[in-house]
């Protein structure tokens, strides 16, 4: 539950990011089977892959900016736009269908006032629908960051979001 | 002792907190690992074979064959693979969830003896992404047990050498499959590849690969330890062995995960694990095992949960992780769930399987919004023949139509009612909490 601000996306990435990048493609059987690696340790930090950043491990990667954007937009989880401090991931498949997960994205866009695809004007949270997360024991279930939120009610709901600055 | 009855649940502790893997060997666990490496390669696949484990990803191939499948010999292919699916991502499905979140040693174990049984110098355990939890507690199980040199290079002076690597999917359906998850390890867009070639002759960068589902290898250490004789005997199947994870989600009273031997009936594991139907609801209908099997009807409720029992009354049983549709619930509505599902994950590659997938949750969405017209379910029907088995790239699209082709039978009347009334009979429930 971390309150921190993204770094911004346009500077250069930083020397120890890219020796991160670096050891992932040294630790893989072949440069490009680190992308999603080098992807993810960028989209941690800077939240977002920026067009730069993708360019800069691209290069890093001895790959074409547009080879590595082909696998970067393949994936629900690399994010090419900006995003909010705090991802919700809220599954709309089968199992979360059946307990309510129309009501729960409902209940969300209302409170947050936004539709799904969209950041709060505050830069606080971003609203994504997802595929099964793999909870449907505790259905309708979401993650936020890292965290995953199962048996949603209205009540849960807002105690949850209070929980994330 | 641990394992008496139970060799998937038998290490996993109320709250689901892992055992280290000091506890883990207290309770009895890796000395399947050490008989393992006192018998040979082939030794190991014929007591596998012999238990009668089918895949417990959903395929339900038998592992053992599969196993088999590898050359060996002198002037056999290296290197070798071993990739273990956890990409677990068919909707209605969080059994392996729980097997890598509580049980992270119980997983390392049965890939080391899989790896030694196919004599593969690698594995990948491919995670998916949102498993976060999954993924620290594997990595920290792979660090604990290459510290007591359970990984590495020649194990136990065994002369096997083995490294595991956990990765975290970019988060796809289609990395489910086989030869897309090669993709995907590769770097590449996860689309999949022709067959033939097997993966057992050329998978991972054209290397003999082994995919196994994390629940299939979950099984192999108590086989090892107890032998495919006890195995056999713990299942109320004749054609399968063991216990299985069966999960149940809807509006159940209990719904949860529980160890059972393979070949419980349905309707047993429904009323008498998962509690029966929540007040005021009736189950109408299942998934048994995922959003790509085919609907089980209540007539059928006494369906003994193995896959040739399931697969006989025309559905399948899949990851065996049941969703119940109840009464209160649209099935058309449920349908267009799915369809929207698979048309979003749909890899693109192909294009009966990229067209043809939107173009049924378009239909779908028309007949919920009261728009649908009267050879609309023609159309559907049509799709579920262009999208059968043999008509698309891989299984995903045939996987799509299996819940709508038995839909189309079961619900022809609640379909036709869309049309006839002009909205969705369950138009005031639809948008409502369980």
């Amino acid at each position: 539950m971390s309150t921190a601000e993204h770094d911004p996306a346009s500077a250069p990435l930083d020397p120890a990011l890219r020796e991160t990048i670096a050891t992932l493609r040294r630790e893989s059987e072949t440069p490009r089977a680190a992308g999603i690696d080098a992807l993810k340790a960028v989209q941690k930090r800077h939240g977002h892959v920026s067009d730069d950043h993708l360019a800069e491990v691209a290069a890093l990667l001895n790959m074409t900016p547009a080879e590595l954007d082909g696998v970067a937009t393949f994936y629900n989880l690399i994010f090419r736009r900006p995003v909010g401090r705090h991802v919700i991931l809220l599954c709309d498949s089968v199992a979360c269908w059946v307990m309510g997960a129309t009501a729960a994205r409902n209940l969300l866009r209302q409170r947050l006032g936004i539709e799904p695809g969209e950041t709060t004007p505050d830069g606080r949270f971003t609203l994504l629908p997802i595929v099964c997360l793999g909870c449907c024991d505790r259905a309708p279930a979401m993650m936020i960051g890292d965290d995953l939120h199962g048996d949603l009610t209205p009540e849960r709901i807002d105690a949850i979001l209070e929980q994330y600055r | 002792m641990a394992m008496v009855d139970r060799p998937l649940t038998s290490y996993i502790q109320p709250g689901r907190q892992p055992l280290d893997i000091a506890g883990y060997e207290r309770a009895g666990g890796y000395a399947a690992m050490r008989k393992a490496f006192g018998m040979s390669p082939e030794r190991v696949v014929e007591e596998v074979k012999r238990a009668k484990v089918r895949g417990r990803g959903g395929a339900g191939f038998p592992a053992g064959r599969k196993w088999e499948g590898v050359q060996h010999g002198e002037d056999a292919p290296r290197h070798r693979y071993l990739i273990i699916n956890a990409d677990e991502m068919e909707p209605g499905s969080f059994k392996d969830r729980l097997l890598l979140e509580a049980a992270p040693h119980l997983m390392i174990e049965g890939i080391i003896i899989g790896a030694f049984a196919v004599q593969a110098e690698t594995a990948y355990i491919f995670v998916r992404g949102e498993y976060v939890l999954a993924m620290e507690r594997l990595s920290r199980a792979v660090a604990e047990a290459e510290a007591r040199g359970y990984l590495g290079a020649d194990i136990l002076g065994s002369g096997f050498s083995l490294t595991i690597h956990v990765h975290g999917s970019g988060g796809r359906y289609i990395c489910g499959e086989a030869s897309a998850l090669f993709s995907a390890l590769e770097g590449k867009r996860a689309v999949p590849r022709t067959r033939p070639p097997r993966s057992t002759t050329s998978g991972l960068w054209g290397k003999p690969t082994v995919v196994n589902n994390v629940e299939t290898l979950c099984c192999v250490p108590s086989i090892i330890e107890r032998g495919a004789d006890w195995f056999l005997g713990l299942s109320r199947s004749a054609t399968e062995g063991g216990t299985k994870l069966y999960g149940v989600s809807g509006r159940v009273k209990r719904p949860g995960l529980w160890e059972l031997p393979v070949g419980t009936p349905l309707n047993e594991i429904i009323e008498e694990h998962a509690g029966g139907m929540r007040e005021g609801y009736e189950a109408r209908a299942v998934l048994p095992g995922g959003a790509s099997t085919a609907f089980i009807m209540r007539e059928t409720f006494d369906v003994p949960m193995d896959f040739d029992s399931v697969g006989k009354i025309g559905s399948w049983l899949g990851t065996a992780n049941i969703l119940v549709l109840d009464q209160r619930r649209c099935p058309v509505g449920l349908l267009r769930n799915i369809e929207h599902f698979f048309a979003q994950e749909s890899c693109g590659w192909c294009t009966p399987c990229r067209d043809g997938l939107p173009w049924v949750e378009r239909i779908l969405a028309a007949l919920e919004a009261g728009e649908g017209a009267a050879d609309d379910i023609e159309l559907l029907a049509h799709h579920v023949d262009f999208l059968g088995p043999g008509r698309t790239f891989c299984d995903l699209a045939p996987g799509a139509m299996a819940p709508l082709r038995s839909g189309l039978k079961f619900f022809r009347e609640e379909f036709e009612r869309h049309v006839s009334e002009g909205r969705c009979p369950w138009h005031d429930t639809a948008e409502g909490w369980a």
